[in-house]
């Protein structure tokens, strides 16, 4: 087993590596200069611009900075941001609470509706319900994040009135950052409590939904035909044949059983999660890391642009390993 | 059906605790500010977080307009030669009191010295203090303009100039020339606290800096002590908001009073909401199509005329900036003062074309190039697109135009070597002076500073420009701009297209509000009915 997860281990330094290199050098393929962004047009003093990107290492050798870059990342030091001059890594920490609270509620979301919904389809098989559910669920997976989010906003805010449009608590509130979970965080705040809680909950509803929409269909879809394939098991006629009550067969003694490649899903999920976040955090201005990588791609924020992809990259990539472990630890066969 | 219900009560609930104060204006602006200190920042978003909320300067421009009135300062002097200016500052005026500082004396001399100092001397102890990059102080120049500068008493301050220049006066109007407080830095600097100036603001202005949540909020109150009257409104606040149309979809639902920017495309109906209300102005800008004097067969006054006449602007104005631009005629835009609106426009006319291409000798027309911007710019939103369409035009007089573009570094360094024939460009205005827009584009220094794209040095256009930029009486000043106008007009060394408009969507309710011609957002005297 301990040979098994260090061989994992080893196998992440290349992928990581691989990351490493494209986070640099894809930022430096995309036109724009950030020493122009930052001077602006007037300030365009040939001298000032030279003395501008010397300063900022730009006019080294393409792999003299990756090196330095990556020499840095290996002391822990993702660089500073050219706009704000903090820390990289600063900037990342304070920003990804509000990312892992929307992930952890869109989760939350595809899995309380996409396994129901996934046994229901599975035990009514090419019914009107499997038919009308699955199409659903294709239709959710190919929808464009940006324009379901737009359509939600303009139903459930605009026509109906129900929730706010975008941001992550009214502007009343002030909340004190403890652990950076609103949700959690709000209880304290000053004049909020739980009008405060309720507030940051309306604001997480629809971008939740919103990036929780195709994670909801893959489960909704992987958990039928995971079901589909379990149910067809000699155990689960043996266990019928026995006279068990059909609810007791379906949720003790097939689901248990499909739930294992579900819960791989998952894992692999959590990068949907991520790229899902680019998105939905810029139409509904939600202050994670999402809107951040994108305002730093307008600045050209190099040192931002390769410390964050390195971050969000390292944080997917660990995910996927915990998972592939627990699945090692699951399942034995696996091992060799 | 499920998933109605479960959401239709926890909607229903939750959106019963969603409701705004009567006293806090949410503005929804579209971009995090990098810092909150406009010496330091060149960028509108920080400019409207901290010029025009925290800050004031020892002139101001007058509300809605461009023209130069006693801010700080409640009266200043001239010395005869142009060259000495006193300021008699205003007394009683308070710094802000915030979490982190509260001030013990009133607004002085000391504080003006502080805050040009910063900018102006390099061993200044706060010179280098977040990057120490004065962009603004050095791209006006006032770095080299100002030769001393001296306390004559707490309430009196004098600049000396090494030359007479009257756009100094409109510089320090602007945002860059903000006053801070030199007893805040002194306590910065003895809690070894320097960096925090730029980040936690202080400063004489209608609010005072509350807190910043990054890329989501930034908090404001109203300053109970401030010199012109405290705010009609209790609370400010900027809610990040990068998307348009989101920012739009805030506006119908009362999540923000106000917002920036609003999406071309929304204008018409936003326009037809009763609960909404449109603002528009000309921007302080202009795109124009230069020609390279220096080249031929630019030289000639007749083919400049020729190609004036060629391009149907008006069909750019719909096509390109979608109607959100007014026909340029001069190179100033309609909102600076000395604006010529007696200078009668080159109409379209292909017929006059060809015939003053033919009397310059190229009656079959000639081959040359078009560099189209390569950026987007609210002055020209698509270069490309609007060099094709001047392409179509120029081909129906027999001129034969090739497209190049380069990046826009390249772009900038070619166009100022002069290496271009006809180029596209624009300006947005930092001052609203006339100099801004004439001196730097047209004159002969700007030639050899490579800001005149067109390579145009015309004797009796640049006498004026330079006469009137040593002068400051604002009247004699105007003649001498309106009289260049005409000139540009006459010799035309640019085709100038377009000014494009600013917009501004509201709610019904919002009283007070007025578009500033340079670009900002102002709110000290904007109220909630």
């Amino acid at each position: 087993m301990l040979k098994a997860v260090l061989k994992k281990i080893l196998n992440l330094i290349p992928t990581l590596l691989g990351v490493s290199l494209l986070a640099f050098l894809l930022i430096r393929l995309v036109p724009g200069d950030p020493v122009m962004l930052l001077l602006g047009e007037r300030g365009a003093d040939p001298q000032m611009y030279t003395e501008m990107k010397r300063n900022m290492g730009l006019d080294r050798p393409m792999y003299e900075q990756y090196f330095t870059f990556l020499g840095n990342i290996f002391q822990g030091d993702f660089g500073h941001s050219i706009v704000s001059k903090r820390a990289v890594l600063t900037e990342f920490f304070d920003r990804f609470p509000a990312t892992l609270e929307l992930g952890i509620m869109a989760m939350t979301f595809a899995i309380t509706l996409g396994i129901p919904f996934g046994i229901i389809a599975a035990i009514k098989r090419n019914s009107f319900f499997d038919f009308t559910l699955m199409g659903a669920g294709l239709v959710g997976y190919s929808m464009p994040i940006f324009w379901w989010g737009l359509m939600l906003i303009i139903v459930f805010s605009v026509k109906l009135g129900w929730t706010p449009v975008s941001g992550r608590i009214d502007v009343l509130y002030e909340v004190d950052k403890v652990t950076g979970l609103l949700l959690i965080d709000s209880w304290w705040s000053e004049d909020g409590g739980f009008a405060a809680f309720k507030s940051a909950l309306s604001h997480l509803i629809l971008p939740a939904l919103a990036m929780g929409t195709i994670p909801l269909a893959v489960v909704a879809r992987m958990t039928r035909s995971s079901m589909l394939e379990v149910l067809g098991e000699d155990y689960i006629r043996t266990a019928r044949a026995k006279g068990l009550p059909y609810a007791r067969v379906v949720i003790v003694h097939a689901l248990r059983n499909a739930l294992v490649p579900i819960i791989t899903i998952l894992g692999l999920l959590f990068g949907s999660i991520i790229t899902g976040a680019i998105l939905t955090e810029m139409i509904f201005s939600w202050p994670g890391i999402g809107k951040w990588i994108v305002f730093s791609i307008n600045a050209r924020d190099y040192p931002v642009i390769q410390g964050g992809v390195m971050m969000i990259a390292s944080l997917v990539i660990l995910t996927n390993a915990i998972v592939d472990i627990l699945y090692l630890w699951a399942n034995p066969r696996m091992r060799h | 059906m499920k998933l109605w219900q479960i959401l239709f009560p926890l909607c229903f609930i939750l959106s019963l605790v969603s409701s705004s104060h009567a006293s806090t204006f949410v503005y929804c602006s579209e971009g995090s500010p990098t810092a909150f200190n406009p010496q330091i920042t060149t960028d509108g978003t920080s400019n409207n977080a901290a010029g025009h909320t925290i800050y004031n300067r020892l002139v101001e421009f007058k509300y809605g307009a461009t023209e130069v009135v006693p801010g700080l300062a409640e009266s200043w002097t001239v010395s005869p030669d142009g060259k000495t200016y006193t300021f008699k500052l205003r007394k009683g005026v308070k710094f802000g009191t915030t979490k982190y500082f509260t001030p013990t004396r009133e607004f002085n001399a000391d504080d003006v010295i502080f805050s040009i100092d910063r900018q102006r001397d390099t061993s200044h102890p706060y010179h280098s203090v977040n990057g120490g990059n004065y962009e603004f102080f050095k791209a006006m120049e006032v770095d080299t303009l100002i030769s001393t500068l001296k306390k004559i008493d707490n309430y009196t301050v004098e600049f000396k100039l090494n030359k007479p220049e009257s756009p100094f006066i409109t510089n320090m109007a602007m945002s860059f020339m903000s006053i801070l407080s030199k007893e805040y830095a002194d306590q910065l600097l003895k809690e070894n606290k320097k960096e925090n100036i730029d980040n936690f603001p202080v400063g004489t202005g209608p609010f005072v800096f509350r807190s910043y949540e990054k890329d989501t909020l930034v908090r404001f109150e109203a300053n109970p002590t401030y010199w012109q009257g405290t705010p009609k409104i209790d609370k400010l606040v900027f809610a990040i908001t990068p998307d348009a149309n989101v920012r739009y979809q805030k506006l119908k639902t009362g999540e923000c009073h106000l917002i920036i920017e609003p999406a071309p495309a929304d204008i018409n109906a936003m326009k037809q909401d009763s609960k909404l209300k449109v603002m528009e102005s000309a921007g302080l800008n202009v795109g124009y199509l230069a020609f390279n004097v220096k080249k031929k067969p630019f030289d000639n006054l007749d083919v400049r005329r020729a190609i004036y006449h060629a391009l149907n602007r008006t069909s750019y104005i719909n096509a390109i900036y979608m109607g959100n631009a007014i026909l340029a005629k001069n190179p100033l835009p309609p909102t600076i003062w000395s604006y010529n609106d007696k200078t009668e426009d080159y109409p379209f006319n292909i017929e006059k074309a060809k015939a003053l291409l033919a009397k310059a000798g190229h009656p079959n027309g000639f081959a040359a190039e078009l560099w189209t911007l390569p950026v987007t710019r609210p002055y020209n939103p698509n270069g490309k697109k609007m060099g094709e369409m001047m392409q179509a035009d120029l081909a129906k007089i027999g001129i034969k135009v090739t497209l190049v573009s380069y990046d826009w570094p390249t772009y900038l360094a070619k166009s100022r070597n002069g290496e271009h024939q006809m180029i596209q460009l624009g300006w947005t205005g930092d001052n609203g002076d006339p100099d801004n827009f004439l001196n730097v584009l047209l004159g002969c220094s700007g030639m050899k500073a490579g800001s005149n794209v067109a390579q145009w040095c015309q004797k009796d256009f640049n006498q004026k420009i330079v006469k009137a930029k040593s002068i400051s009486n604002q009247e004699a000043r105007t003649k001498l701009y309106k009289e260049a106008q005409e000139i540009f007009h006459d010799r035309a060394p640019w085709v100038p297209v377009a000014h494009a408009m600013i917009y501004r969507a509201m709610s019904a309710k919002v009283q007070g509000y007025k578009i500033d011609p340079l670009g900002g957002d102002i709110f000290r005297e904007v109220y909630i009915e």
